[in-house]
């Protein structure tokens, strides 16, 4: 795995930022429309609102640097298997309830947070430092709301992925 | 060379993944492993900026073999276990296309486990990725060739007792020219895998480890048990196969490149009008 | 064989049609081997009931063709005294006898050679021309020149030696203007046909008795810039062949019975995605692992019916050896236009009897596969259209990517569980069969159109019951014939209006179950009386057993 480089500018570094946000909006819609394939309602329309928000989060990002036209996010290559705030695949589950999906989104935003403060704390110009404390902060304020979000969310119940019906086949 | 390195902003391709998948949505599980294949095909595909016109995407019969429709390339999605068959038959006839064969372990190395021999021996230059969730899914459960000896299922309670096929190994001893595993987890790893195997000249082979959600949760796990970069890439081929007797199963990257030229049709460089074929009948 | 080979090529040099067929016992070389050969003026499609000559070299293991080498009281066999007496069942024939000393004529020729005597002995016989027996000799020898002037010495001491043999069978003269000729095999005839036919894949496993088409097309294919490509089963071949049709180029394998079954599902799968293919069956005797050296007509059934579901699709036959050319060319042709695989029934005897036939007449060239132009808007692979073809988009094509599906699909090709696409896809794939124009080439109609008998045939039957009816005829007795080649779909309309005014019909087939007699009573109301005449292989019918048959047939 390519060690990942550190940003020189700030404008690399907030290429990084933009690439996380892409990436993050991209699964989350996604998901939203794997769970709806699934006729899980309401977990689609969480993600569906979790990716409007990074799409909003991508956008300022694209604003605030006046890009016309935005670098390539897939030319980024993480340390991670993927972005910090990308879901993994793997954590779904076809019964999940909202709650499980704001702990992914919240892991994902405490991830983000690590993520800046590891550049902030690294070798990089003082500007790229700057931008990076003021992103981590920025995520901080993100995982916050998220925890707001779950305080509003009833935890899942025991047997919450109990199906009675056995699995179908399609082929 | 990365555009991060060269300390250049790019600009936007003209593709970016997205434009490499169909608008027809996977219907496989939430969490299964396939997803990350999709993901990372697409990235491979965009690196390269392949025309999707140009690529061909040709699978069997199981979950994973739902592939080519996901994908805004050409696909092709044939009968169990043939899939290598056809993908070869595609790249021969038109030498042109990307060819990318993918499948199961089921469709890959049961049914169609004379072909996999064959098409290694045949070099022809084509990829072939299999999502190996060592189970068959589609059929809701039952062992495949690659599901361990003591897995407990409704065919074969206790387990099948049956050593796993080695699809690593056959690969090597069979002759493919370009052997790597990969894991779904890493969709970014597994695209510049891809983007390899699809570089290279002869028939490229990816294993791919693929969690199967509903019928193997435990196989969550993998994510824990993976080694990334594990192989070191080698042209040698008794270096490869000394290095598979260490090899854990999970463990990651490209085992093998070697050189073999890819398959090449022989033929007389004089092409002639069918109709003087006549000649060897008129008397 | 050779001196067969070279008695064949000296008659085609001599301005006469021929026809030659082999047998031989299961050893790799050196076992028991006949080649029977008819030589006419004019093209010739079976052997006679009769032989006039058996010349034998030995008489090691010859009860193996007993029944291959009907003699007769006007016949004549040409032995080796040496070799001891001819076989009782040869005797019994009332033939005449003679003995001709091959080897110790061999021995007095420095590296003489048996069978070149007896090639020189039966030239003198049939009074083929000195020249035309040197030329067949110069040619089949080219590689080793060394061997030619003993071979053709003994070829002049075999002459010589058969001054003595009263009975002769001298050739009538040939016709004075030739047409043009080839010589050729049947799987050579069909393996030309599919170049012809635009054919450039080719994917290949050997099976008796194709197995000749597919080495005749490996260099052949080269030479016109196409690629044949050996597999390791057919499973493979046959899907490679799918493959490398659904990439825009025209595929062809070639398998015989064994091969076919392992084929249906993949033919299956052509029918569903509409991807053409051609499969040429060169038949043999089943079922299962059957006697493979020997003809049979016994795969219509699994050839019309072979695959699981509704899945209508091509099945023709040739019925000469220079048919296997125009039909096979033909079957390309069709399966392009109509998306769809087509089945070649050949056979044994057809794909590997050596043959002088009139050169074939060209077959004109058509459209080739109807295919999707760049750009289409809203291009839908499966639509369903007037005539029931769609417009196959080719990889390659910008905007028209498409996924081909062995799963129903709806019409832009999603895999569909709908009824309502099941049977709208069903009924375009029979109804762009059903409702093509195949023109002419659906039969051969013969015979006397005013009788009110007919008879039906297909494949290598076709020869036998035109000699035989053309003798009846003689009798009195008249019939049609309708020699068909279109068994899938089967035209059902064509055949009715060819039969207009028929009270009684007959099938005649190579058979244990009359398996197209079957068919055609299944598929339609054929008039009259139908009966049925039908023998397993792995003996062709010959004309005279075709003329009894239908002396008591014209009595019913």
């Amino acid at each position: 795995m390519k060690k990942q480089r550190l940003p020189r500018t700030v404008a690399e570094f907030m290429a990084y930022a933009w690439a996380l946000e892409v990436e993050a909006a991209d699964r989350y819609a996604e998901l939203a429309e794997l769970m709806a394939t699934h006729h899980n309602r309401e977990v689609s329309e969480l993600f569906a609102k979790l990716a409007r928000i990074e799409g909003k989060h991508r956008d300022q990002i694209a604003a605030q640097m006046g890009w016309t036209s935005p670098p390539d996010a897939a030319v980024f290559r993480w340390e991670t298997p993927e972005g910090p705030e990308t879901t993994d695949y793997g954590e779904l589950h076809y019964l999940m309830q909202p709650w499980h999906a704001l702990k992914l989104a919240e892991h994902n935003e405490r991830r983000a947070v690590e993520f800046f403060e590891r550049f902030a704390a690294a070798r990089v110009p003082a500007g790229v430092r700057a931008a990076a404390l003021e992103m981590a902060a920025d995520e901080r304020e993100h995982v916050r709301l998220i925890e707001e979000w779950l305080s509003r969310v009833p935890p899942p119940e025991s047997g919450w992925d109990e199906d009675p019906d056995p699995p179908a086949v399609a082929d | 060379m990365n555009e991060a390195d060269s300390g250049t902003i790019a600009p936007a391709v003209l593709r970016g993944p997205n434009d490499y998948k169909s608008d027809i949505k996977p219907v496989w599980c939430p969490g299964c492993g396939d997803f990350g294949v999709v993901n990372a095909l697409a990235k491979a595909m965009a690196k390269m900026t392949l025309e999707p016109k140009d690529v061909a995407v040709v699978s069997g019969i199981g979950c994973s073999s739902r592939i080519p429709a996901y994908m805004a390339s050409y696909g092709f999605h044939g009968i169990h276990g043939r899939a290598l068959a056809a993908g070869t038959g595609l790249k021969v006839a038109r030498p042109d296309l990307t060819v990318i064969v993918t499948g199961g372990d089921g469709d890959g190395y049961s049914i169609g486990g004379n072909h996999f021999l064959h098409a290694c021996r045949r070099n022809v230059d084509m990829t072939y990725i299999v999502m190996d969730n060592r189970v068959y899914g589609m059929t809701k459960g039952q062992p495949s060739p690659t599901t361990e000896p003591d897995w407990d299922s409704k065919l074969s309670p206790d387990g099948t007792g049956l050593r796993e096929f080695q699809p690593l190994v056959i690969a090597l001893t069979s002759g493919a020219n370009f052997i790597a595993r990969g894991f779904t987890g890493d969709p970014n790893g597994l695209a510049e895998l891809i983007e390899q195997a699809v570089r290279h000249p002869g028939f490229s082979f990816i294993e791919v480890l693929s969690p199967c959600v509903t019928f193997r949760p435990e196989q969550k796990e993998w994510k824990k048990l993976v080694k990334p970069d594990a192989f070191k890439p080698t042209p040698d081929m008794p270096r490869a196969a000394r290095r598979m007797l260490r090899d854990t199963g999970f463990d990651l990257g490209v085992l093998y490149a070697g050189e073999r030229p890819a398959f090449a049709p022989r033929g007389p460089r004089a092409l002639r009008a069918p109709a003087e074929l006549e000649a060897r009948f008129t008397l | 064989m050779t001196a067969g080979n070279m008695l064949l090529e000296a008659a085609a040099h001599a301005g006469y049609y021929a026809l030659m067929t082999r047998s031989s016992g299961p050893q790799i070389r050196g076992g028991e081997a006949a080649a029977m050969l008819r030589i006419a003026c004019e093209p010739v499609e079976c052997m006679e009931d009769r032989f006039d000559v058996l010349a034998a070299v030995d008489w090691e293991n010859v009860h193996r063709f007993n029944a291959e080498i009907p003699l007769g009281a006007s016949s004549l066999i040409l032995a080796d005294p040496d070799q001891g007496e001819p076989p009782d069942i040869f005797v019994t024939s009332g033939a005449t006898r003679a003995a001709l000393p091959l080897k110790k004529l061999a021995k007095s020729v420095p590296e003489g050679r048996a069978n070149m005597v007896l090639l020189g002995a039966l030239a003198a016989l049939l009074g083929l021309p000195d020249e035309a027996v040197a030329r067949a000799v110069e040619k089949t020898l080219g590689k080793r020149p060394a061997a030619l002037a003993p071979s053709l010495a003994a070829v002049a001491a075999g002459r010589a030696a058969a001054a003595a043999i009263e009975t002769r069978f001298p050739l009538a003269e040939p016709p004075p203007t030739r047409r043009a000729r080839w010589l050729l095999t049947g799987n050579e005839a069909a393996g030309y046909g599919a170049i012809t036919g635009g054919v450039r894949f080719v994917a290949a496993y050997p099976i008796t008795p194709a197995t000749e088409l597919l080495e005749w097309m490996a260099p052949a294919l080269a030479q016109v810039g196409g690629t044949l490509l050996q597999a390791e089963d057919e499973l493979a071949s046959v899907n490679m062949a799918i493959g490398g049709s659904y990439g825009g180029v025209p595929s062809l394998t070639a398998t015989s019975g064994p091969g076919l079954s392992l084929m249906v599902e993949a033919l299956g799968l052509a029918v569903t995605a509409e991807i053409p293919i051609v499969v040429v069956d060169v038949m043999r005797v089943g079922p299962s692992t059957g006697i493979p050296t020997k003809s049979e007509q016994g795969d219509l059934n699994i050839a019309v019916h072979g695959l699981h579901g509704d899945a209508p699709h091509l099945v023709l036959a040739c019925n000469s050896v220079a048919d296997c050319l125009g039909t096979t060319q033909w079957a390309v042709q069709l399966a392009e236009a109509l998306q769809s695989p087509a089945i070649v029934l050949s056979d044994q005897f057809l794909g590997q009897a050596r043959a002088v036939v009139d050169r074939p007449p060209d077959i004109a060239g058509d459209g080739g596969r109807t295919t999707a132009a760049a750009g289409t808007p809203g291009y839908q692979r499966y639509a369903i259209t007037a005539n029931g073809v769609s417009p196959m988009a080719i990889p390659g094509t910008p905007g028209l990517a498409y996924t081909a599906d062995g799963l129903e699909h709806a019409e832009r090709g999603t895999p569909s569980s709908q009824a309502a696409d099941h049977f709208a896809q069903l009924d375009k794939r029979r109804r762009k069969l059903e409702a093509h124009d195949f023109g002419a080439r659906w039969a051969d109609i013969e015979g006397d159109a005013a009788s009110d008998r007919a008879i039906i045939t297909f494949g290598s039957c076709t020869g036998p019951v035109r000699e035989g009816l053309a003798r009846a005829a003689a009798y009195g007795v008249a019939a049609r014939l309708v020699s068909l080649r279109l068994l899938a779909p089967l035209p059902v309309t064509q055949l009715i209006a060819a039969l207009e005014g028929v009270t009684r019909v007959l099938v005649i087939e190579q058979n244990h179950s009359a398996q197209l007699y079957k068919y055609l009573r299944a598929e339609c109301d054929l008039p009259g009386r139908v009966t049925s005449v039908h023998r397993p292989g792995a003996l062709q019918f010959s004309p005279g057993e075709i003329h009894r048959h239908l002396v008591e047939w014209s009595r019913t």
